[in-house]
């Protein structure tokens, strides 16, 4: 039997990367603070002092710089998880991850392969300062050959870490900063792998379906216990938003007919938009209510005194499912 | 010594006119400023200082946000944003509270930002504050655009002053920021708070170059080194780089960039404990450089100053904060409607439909449901 621990979020992305790392000596990790701070979340604590210089490596200040050689050093052997320090500093990256982490593989029609794990903290929910709370995983979902993963438990966000570190593609790792620390679960000391382009179905039930992910996926089981005695609601955490589950959510959708996606990600764009599409496509002779959209506002991500309104809560995806119910 | 050669020093020069203990060095001239001025100096770092302290504690108890303390670095803001003029330009990153404040962005709009209220971005139109940028190095292409505009607009008699750390040097935008205004010979000063830190990363290993100020040699105009903790070394180079911005000599190029040696006493943030990363021997040796000591006595030393002066600018300093505190603290939550409102010039149908059915949702459940995590 396999030893566990009680771990946080946060520390299931450690416990995963370490093991990576101990397993492949191609496996570095690169980034701003990453070494002897051991992250501004201390994701990579301990790590510096167990595989040195070398492997855990603090970069000079600079995202295009951190994911632009890492695309180097990917294409040339070695196994990089760049970690940018929040979500809203890639941009400055954007160019190297659309331009270049992307379409390597394409480009160099196979012969160059980036096996690289782009990490960092992203959403909302800690009072930070402006560019530290947004939600843009579907830019990334939108650009080709790469794959997205945005974990919502300690167990799969070790997993998942597992499995994107050894994926030949390369990844980008949003890591639901609001709940790094929110909660524990027991984690396998042993390495493991939850697999990429899995949904998991995180409560079952046949009147309707939520699809979401991250940081939402507690508030959503939170509003399906509010509306309890309304309506029976499944509810399906999508683990990896590219490439999406399709099976798993028109399965969902075919059994329940009736659908709500919950982000925090602005509304216009949303990934919300592109999985009512997915349902109209394969499911429409199922559909029996509109697709509800219970997202964040199509505005700048506010600063923290306004946050809680920005972020749909409890209440706002319980009154979204009876949006569809009432239908 | 003429100001304006302070600028033609080898960038690896370190310029600085009072030592640490406050005593003026060897063939130095101190500025031309006037008792008041001095003494307003002092006063506006002892200002920032308790400010800083004062911050530091709000976020502690919970009243305040993430804030990023300024202790040790009073000396270059203030020095450097002494040397503006009403009509210059202070383009700050996002630890400039003391300096914005020199150039007229109130106490409580700094705190109010760091309470999460936009509010806090309220520049007051007459002060030629630019909004804070919290990206690295964003600033700096933003800072030659303001004053490329302003030549293109004829303009004259305008200096556009830009912060950053050094960490911000690695940044591709400080390079093409500063490449941008060697091209188009813009009036820039770039200043660089070298505070020997980003985060937990130490100024060696943001570049390999013997000095920041150096950099500019590739730009093609001119770098200097100065000790950042020295008011007045800052207040003089800032003062020759904006006049030169203005009225640049025969030849001469207009920007400068200014390296300020510093050191930052406390945390990155207050979300940062850096005793992770380094020695508190090492803080002791910077804290003898402390700006404020450093320019009381020679204040003191040049009959400037006394005790009595001291005494009655701390008690008017801890007023002024504490109204600060009081006045932000008691500026209500901005309504969650201003999150819509500034988007665009006119509200788009899509985001206005956004507005109604989110109002609608606040009539039907509160704001304390709404609320609710």
């Amino acid at each position: 039997m396999t030893e566990t621990q009680n771990l946080t979020l946060v520390q299931a992305v450690r416990d995963g990367l370490r093991d990576a790392m101990a397993a492949d000596d191609d496996v570095v990790a690169l980034g701003q603070d990453i070494g002897k701070n051991g992250g501004v979340f201390r994701a990579t604590q301990g790590l510096h002092e167990e595989f040195g210089d070398d492997r855990v490596i603090d970069t000079p200040l600079a995202e295009s710089g951190i994911i632009g050689t890492a695309v180097g050093m990917a294409a040339y052997g070695l196994k990089p998880v760049p970690e940018i320090q929040f979500s809203g500093f890639m941009y400055p990256g954007f160019d190297q991850i659309v331009s270049h982490m992307s379409r390597m593989r394409t480009r160099s029609r196979g012969r160059y392969t980036l096996p690289m794990v782009l990490r960092a903290p992203y959403g909302g929910g800690i009072r930070a300062p402006e560019h530290h709370s947004e939600s843009k995983e579907a830019f990334y979902a939108h650009e080709a050959g790469l794959k997205v993963v945005v974990p919502s438990t300690p167990y799969d966000t070790k997993g998942l870490l597992i499995s994107a570190v050894r994926d030949p593609d390369p990844v980008v790792f949003l890591e639901p900063k609001k709940i790094y620390r929110a909660f524990r679960e027991e984690v396998p000391d042993d390495p493991y792998e939850v697999p990429l382009g899995e949904a998991s179905v995180r409560r079952e039930g046949s009147d309707v379906s939520v699809f979401t992910w991250g940081a939402m996926t507690r508030p959503t089981l939170e509003a399906a216990e509010t509306v309890a005695d309304e309506m029976d609601v499944e509810v399906v955490d999508l683990r990896t938003l590219s490439p999406m589950d399709e099976e798993t959510i028109v399965e969902s959708f075919k059994k329940t007919g009736r659908a709500a996606v919950v982000h925090e990600a602005p509304f216009t764009g949303g990934l919300a938009g592109e999985i009512a599409a997915t349902l109209q496509e394969r499911a429409l002779l199922h559909q029996e209510a509109p697709i509800e959209r219970v997202t964040g506002f199509d505005t700048p991500f506010p600063l923290y005194a306004l946050e809680d309104y920005y972020t749909p809560g409890p209440a706002r995806i319980a009154e979204g499912l009876r949006n569809v119910m009432e239908f | 010594m003429p100001v304006t050669s302070i600028l033609d020093r080898e960038p690896d020069d370190r310029f600085r006119i009072l030592d640490e203990d406050g005593e003026v060095v060897d063939g130095a001239s101190v500025p031309d400023l006037s008792d008041e001025e001095f003494v307003e100096m002092y006063r506006m770092m002892k200002l920032a200082r308790h400010f800083d302290q004062r911050a530091v504690s709000l976020q502690r108890q919970g009243r305040m946000g993430t804030y990023p303390p300024l202790s040790g670095q009073e000396g270059a803001q203030v020095g450097s944003a002494m040397a503006l003029d009403d009509d210059d330009w202070l383009i700050p990153s996002y630890r400039e509270h003391a300096a914005t404040l020199v150039h007229g962005l109130p106490l409580e709009q700094t705190l109010l930002l760091w309470m999460g209220n936009e509010h806090g971005n309220d520049v007051p139109e007459d002060a030629n504050v630019f909004t804070a940028a919290v990206p690295i190095a964003s600033q700096v292409p933003h800072a030659t655009g303001l004053a490329w505009a302003s030549k293109l607009k004829d303009e004259t008699g305008k200096g556009f002053l830009c912060y950053f750390g050094d960490g911000a040097t690695s940044e591709g935008d400080f390079h093409e920021g500063l490449n941008f205004a060697g091209v188009f010979d813009t009036p820039n000063v770039f200043f660089c708070n070298n505070n020997q830190w980003a985060i937990s990363v130490p100024r060696e290993r943001q570049t390999a170059s013997e000095t920041i100020a150096q950099k500019a040699t590739a730009y093609g105009f001119d770098g200097v080194q100065i000790d950042g903790m020295d008011p007045l070394a800052v207040y003089a180079t800032t003062e020759a780089a904006l006049e030169k911005a203005k009225n640049p000599g025969e030849g001469e190029r207009r920007p400068t960039l200014v390296e300020a040696v510093q050191y930052r006493f406390g945390a990155h943030t207050t979300a940062d404990d850096p005793s992770v990363y380094r020695e508190e021997a090492e803080v002791e040796k910077w804290r003898a450089k402390d700006p404020i000591p450093r320019l009381e006595k020679f204040l003191r030393a040049t009959g400037r100053l006394d005790d009595g002066d001291v005494e009655r600018i701390e008690e008017a300093v801890e007023e002024r904060v504490a109204d600060a505190i009081e006045a932000a603290e008691s500026t209500p939550r901005p309504d969650p409607r201003e999150m819509f409102e500034n988007v665009y010039e006119e509200m788009t149908p899509r985001l206005e439909r956004q507005l109604a059915e989110f109002e609608e949702l606040r009539e039907t459940y509160g704001d304390e449901e709404i609320l609710e995590d």
